[in-house]
C-alpha cells in the first residue's frame, strides 16, 4: 500500500522530510518549505516594504534556492521588495569560474539584475595567488574575510538596504559547534542571530536559517533548479571540516540534532564580566572593525609585504609596530613568513 | 582563535621542545621527572602529588561552598575519577594531613547492573569489590540499586528553596565558630556535633524529616547491604522493560543519568546530607558540555557542568574534580595505588555512532590528539557561561521547572523567532489540519505512530498504548523541558516510567488546571504568598 502524503492525504508521498520524518507529496513539500521560510521572515521582521535586498549568490544550491524562494514569496505575499543578485568572484580556477556561469544563468531564469565583484578588482589578489603565498592551511581565513568585505562593497555600490545570504540550518549549527570548540565567546553570542549588523554596516540576514541542507537539496531537485555542486578545492583542510563531519554523524543518529544545536546556541548566555570586543572603525578604509585596523587591511598588508602570516595568530604588538611602518627585526619577520617545507 | 596559535608555534616548539621536556622536574628542578602532563610540564613524583592535592584543596577553598562540619555525600561509581575523589577526601581528613578538611563525608554508590543487563552474580561481585574499598575508607556508605527507583516518593522531584542569604558572611562566621568550638572542646566528636547544630541549614529540615517518615516503609530498602538484595525480581524486570522501551541509546543514557541523580538526591535527603560531591573530570565535563549542546540543553550548560548545581534547592551538587584532566587522574591513580573498580556501562563496547554522548566522546578525543588545547578551551568557555534564568523563586517568580531535570521551563517560548517555534511550525505544517487543531506551544507525540496516518494527539484513533492513561495529554509535554521532551519522545510507552514520575506529573497537571480556573482572581503568584511573613 503506497504511503499517502501526511498533509493532503490524497496524493502519494514522493519524499520523506529529513526534518520531521513526515512523508509528503511534491506539491505539499514545496508549499511547506516556502511557508517555513515565510514564517522565518515574518516572525523575525527581516524586511520592510520598498527595500532593496541584495541576494548573495554563489551559484551553489543554497543561494539558487534562496533566490528562487525569495522571488516566489515576494510575489505571493507581496513583500514589495526590490531583489538584486550579488556575486563575488574569488578567483579560484576550476571552482568559481564555473559557478559564476551558473549565476549568470540564474539571472536569466529569474529575471533579476546581477552584479559581480571580484577580489582582483577590489584587492589586487585572487585566491589562487593568495594560496601560493599562504599555503593550504590558513587560506579560508583570507577568503572569508575578503568575501565579507567584498559583499558589503558590492552592496554599497548598488545602494542596497539589506543583504541576505543562503546560510542554512546546517551552516549555523556548524558555526555554533566550531565557535564553541575554539572558545570564541564573542562570536558564539552573535552567530545564531537571524539578522546581524549595526550602524554603519549594511544589515545581513539568513532567511533559510531553519531549513535543513538536505531539504534545500530536495527542493532544488524536485523543482529542477539549476545549480553548481562542487566543493571548494581548498576546503578539505579547514577546521570547519571537523565540525561538519561531526554534525553529519549527529544528524544520522538523531535528525532533530541540527535544530537542537541551534536552539542551544540561541540560549547560551555569557557572564557579564566577560570582556567583549568593542566596535569601532578601521583607521585605513573606514570599514567596521573591533581593532585599530580591520582584518582585511591587516591581511592585505601582510600579503603585499610578503609576510602572509601577519593577520593570522595573535601578535598584536608586532602588528602594531609593522603598521606604523617600523622595521622589524630578523626574528620577528621570520614569525610572519610561511613555514616552507 | 587558539589553534591558529598552535600552528604558528609549531616551528618554535620543535626547537624548544628539546630544551623544555628536560629530564628534571619543572617545579623543584632537582629530582628527575617522572611524568609529563598537559603539553610539556614535567613533574617528579612528590611535586606531582603536591600539585594534585593542592588543586583539590584550592578548588574547595576558592568556592567556599562546603561549610565546616557539613555532611557531604560522595557519589562514587567506582571509576577512576570518583575513586580518586574518595582517596583525596580520605587523605584530606586523615590525621597526617596539614590543615585537615572540615566536613563529614559519606559514600553512596548507585548500582546500575539492571539497566546494563548484567547477571546477579556479576553484580554481587562488583558490589563486593566496592564494599571492601568503601570499608577501608571508614566513612559510612550506602549502596543503592537502580531497582529502588520504583519505590521513590514523588517528593524527590520537588525543589526546596530557602530565602537567599549572604553566603560569604555565613561562611566566615561558620569557620570562625568551628575553630572556636574545636579549641574549647577536647573530643573530636563533640566538635562535629556542636557545629552541626550551629550551621545554618535552611528551614527545610522539617521537610527532610517529613520525607524520612514517609520513607519509613522504604527504610529497609535504602540501607546498608546486608547480604540480600533489597529489591524484587519484578522490579528488575520493570527496569529492564523501561530501558528496552527506549528506542535510542541516547535516550537510554539520558534517562539513566536522570534516575541516578534522583536516587542520589533521595539518599542525600533522607540521610541528612546537604551537599553531594561528584567525580566528573575535566575531560568528562568537556564531553558532557558538547553533548548537551547537541541535545538542546544550551540554556542550562552552566548548571549541568559548573562547579555547583543549585537546581534542587536544599541539596547542592558540587564537582571538585572538574579541573583534573583524565590523564592526570590516571597517572595519580597508578602512581599512588588508588583502588578503582571498572563497571561496564550502557555504552561500553558500543559502536561509535551508537549514541550522541558516545559520538561526542570519540570526537573530542580525536580532536584532542590533533589540537591539544581542545579540552581546556572548552573548559574555559564553560567557565564564562552563566545560568541564563535563575532558579530561586525570589528572583524569578512563579517559574515552573521540568519534571525530569528540574530546569526552568518556558525559555523557548520567550522569543518569537526561535528554533523551537520554527520546528513547531514545521510539525504543524507537515500534517493535515484536524478540527481540534494542533497546539503550537507543545510538540506533538507522533513519532510512535509515524508510519500511520499522521494525527494530532487530541484526536482519537491513535493506536499507541499510552493513549489509555489520562495523564498523557498535551499537558504532560508542557511539564518537560526541550531536551527531556526529546528523551520521552523516544519511549514507546509512558506507563513504564517509575510511579513517582507519573504521580508528580499528575499532581502538577491538576495544579495547573486549578490555577487556570482561578487565574483571574489571583493577585500575586503563589511564591509571593508563601514567603510573606
Amino acid at each position: 500500500m503506497p504511503v499517502l502524503c501526511s498533509r493532503c492525504e490524497i496524493k502519494k508521498a514522493h519524499l520523506k522530510r529529513p526534518k520531521t520524518g513526515h512523508s509528503l507529496c511534491k506539491e505539499c513539500f514545496f508549499w511547506v518549505f516556502e511557508e517555513e521560510v515565510h514564517h522565518s521572515i515574518v516572525s523575525a521582521k527581516l524586511f520592510n516594504r520598498g527595500e532593496t535586498v541584495g541576494i548573495g549568490a554563489s551559484g551553489g544550491k543554497d543561494s539558487t534556492v534562496l533566490a528562487h524562494v525569495m522571488k516566489v514569496l515576494n510575489e505571493r505575499y507581496d513583500y514589495g521588495l526590490n531583489l538584486i543578485l550579488l556575486s563575488v568572484d574569488e578567483g579560484i580556477t576550476g571552482y568559481r569560474d564555473d559557478s559564476l556561469e551558473t549565476v549568470k544563468r540564474n539571472q536569466e531564469q529569474y529575471e533579476l539584475p546581477l552584479k559581480i565583484v571580484s577580489y582582483e578588482e577590489l584587492y589586487g589578489w585572487t585566491m589562487d595567488t593568495i594560496v601560493k603565498q599562504v599555503g593550504l592551511k590558513n587560506n579560508c581565513t583570507f577568503c572569508g574575510v575578503f568575501r565579507r568585505q567584498a559583499l558589503d562593497r558590492g552592496a554599497m555600490m548598488l545602494e542596497v538596504d539589506k543583504i541576505c545570504t543562503g546560510h542554512n540550518a546546517d551552516d549555523v549549527a556548524e558555526t555554533v559547534l566550531m565557535n564553541f570548540l575554539r572558545g570564541d565567546i564573542a562570536r558564539l553570542r552573535r552567530c545564531t542571530a537571524i539578522s546581524t549588523g549595526s550602524e554603519g554596516a549594511i544589515p545581513r540576514c539568513k532567511p533559510l536559517k531553519y531549513a535543513y541542507e538536505k531539504e534545500i537539496v530536495l527542493y532544488a531537485y524536485f523543482k529542477k533548479l539549476d545549480y553548481f555542486s562542487t566543493e571548494c578545492i581548498y576546503s578539505p583542510n579547514a577546521y570547519r571540516g571537523h565540525a561538519r563531519s561531526f554534525l553529519k554523524d549527529l544528524e544520522s543518529i538523531r535528525p532533530s540534532s541540527i535544530i537542537d544545536v541551534i536552539h542551544s546556541g540561541e540560549n547560551l548566555s555569557v557572564k557579564e564580566e566577560v570582556r567583549m570586543p568593542i566596535q569601532g572603525n578601521c583607521a585605513r578604509c573606514g570599514y567596521i572593525s573591533s581593532q585599530k585596523l580591520c582584518k582585511a587591511c591587516v591581511l592585505l598588508e601582510g600579503l603585499n609585504r610578503g609576510l602572509p602570516k601577519l593577520g593570522i595568530g595573535k601578535h598584536h604588538k608586532l602588528q602594531d609596530k609593522l603598521l606604523k611602518s617600523q622595521p622589524l627585526t630578523e626574528e620577528e619577520e621570520k614569525k610572519f613568513k610561511m613555514i616552507s617545507f | 582563535m587558539c589553534d591558529l596559535d598552535e600552528g604558528s608555534n609549531e616551528d618554535s616548539m620543535g626547537r624548544d621542545s628539546v630544551k623544555r621536556i628536560s629530564s628534571k622536574c619543572m617545579k623543584c628542578k632537582e629530582s628527575p621527572a617522572l611524568l609529563i602532563i598537559r603539553v610539556g610540564d614535567a613533574f617528579c613524583r612528590n611535586c606531582f602529588k603536591e600539585y594534585f592535592v593542592h588543586k583539590f584543596r584550592a578548588m574547595l577553598g576558592k568556592n567556599r561552598l562546603v561549610f565546616p562540619g557539613e555532611k557531604v555525600l560522595l557519589a562514587v561509581s567506582g571509576g577512576p575519577s570518583s575513586s580518586s575523589l574518595l582517596f583525596q577526601v580520605q587523605e584530606g581528613l586523615s590525621h597526617k594531613a596539614s590543615k585537615k578538611l572540615r566536613f563529614v563525608p559519606g559514600i553512596v554508590h548507585i548500582e546500575e547492573g539492571a539497566a546494563c543487563g548484567k547477571t546477579l552474580e556479576e553484580r554481587t561481585k562488583i558490589v563486593a569489590d566496592l564494599k571492601s574499598i568503601f570499608s577501608t575508607s571508614g566513612f559510612p556508605f550506602v549502596i543503592v540499586y537502580l531497582e529502588e527507583v520504583f519505590s521513590l516518593p514523588s517528593s524527590v522531584l520537588q525543589s526546596i528553596f530557602s530565602l537567599p542569604t549572604e553566603k560569604d558572611d555565613l561562611y566566615k562566621d561558620a569557620v570562625a565558630g568551628f575553630m572556636q568550638s574545636c579549641h574549647t572542646s577536647v573530643k573530636k566528636n563533640l566538635c562535629h556535633e556542636t557545629v552541626a547544630q550551629e550551621t545554618t541549614l535552611t528551614e527545610d529540615h522539617t521537610h527532610a524529616s517529613l520525607l524520612s517518615t514517609h520513607a519509613h516503609a522504604n527504610e529497609t530498602s535504602i540501607s546498608a547491604f546486608r547480604g540480600k538484595f533489597p529489591f524484587s525480581p519484578e522490579q528488575t524486570e520493570a527496569v529492564e522493560k523501561l530501558f528496552a522501551s527506549m528506542k535510542t541509546l541516547t535516550a537510554k543514557e539520558e534517562m539513566l543519568q536522570t534516575l541516578r541523580k534522583h536516587l542520589i538526591l533521595y539518599t542525600a535527603r533522607i540521610k541528612g546530607y546537604s551537599k553531594v560531591m561528584m567525580g566528573d573530570s575535566c575531560t568528562r565535563l568537556a564531553v558532557k558540555l558538547l553533548a548537551n549542546i547537541c541535545l538542546g540543553r544550551g540554556a542550562f550548560l552552566a548548571m549541568d557542568t559548573g562547579f555547583s548545581d543549585p537546581r534542587h534547592g536544599d541539596i547542592t551538587i558540587i564537582r571538585p574534580m572538574r579541573e583534573y584532566s583524565a590523564k592526570e587522574i590516571a597517572f595519580y591513580n597508578k602512581l599512588f595505588g588508588v583502588p578503582s573498580v571498572f563497571t561496564a556501562g550502557l555504552n561500553t563496547k558500543a559502536p561509535e555512532k551508537a549514541s550522541i554522548q558516545h559520538l561526542t566522546e570519540s570526537f573530542i578525543v580525536k580532536l584532542q590528539a590533533d589540537f591539544p588545547s581542545t579540552v581546556s578551551t572548552i573548559y574555559r568557555t564553560s567557565e564564562k557561561l552563566n545560568p541564563r534564568y535563575s532558579q530561586t523563586p525570589a528572583d524569578d517568580k512563579g517559574t515552573e521547572t521540568c519534571l525530569l531535570c528540574s530546569c526552568v521551563l518556558g525559555i523557548e517560548l520567550r522569543d518569537e523567532a526561535s528554533a523551537f517555534r520554527a520546528i513547531s511550525i514545521s510539525e504543524e505544517l507537515s500534517q493535515s489540519k484536524k478540527p481540534e487543531g494542533g497546539q503550537v506551544s507543545s510538540s506533538t507525540m507522533e513519532e510512535c505512530c509515524a508510519e500511520n496516518k499522521m494525527e494530532t494527539l487530541e484526536s482519537s484513533g491513535c493506536s499507541c498504548q499510552s493513549r489509555e492513561r489520562r495523564n498523557t495529554t498535551p499537558d504532560f509535554w508542557s511539564l518537560l523541558c526541550y531536551s527531556c521532551k526529546l528523551v520521552v519522545k523516544d519511549m514507546t510507552s509512558l506507563d513504564l516510567l517509575p510511579e513517582y514520575i507519573l504521580e508528580e506529573a499528575n499532581r502538577r497537571q491538576r495544579r495547573t488546571q486549578i490555577k487556570r480556573e482561578i487565574q483571574e482572581y489571583l493577585l500575586t503568584s503563589e511564591d509571593d504568598a508563601d514567603t510573606a511573613p
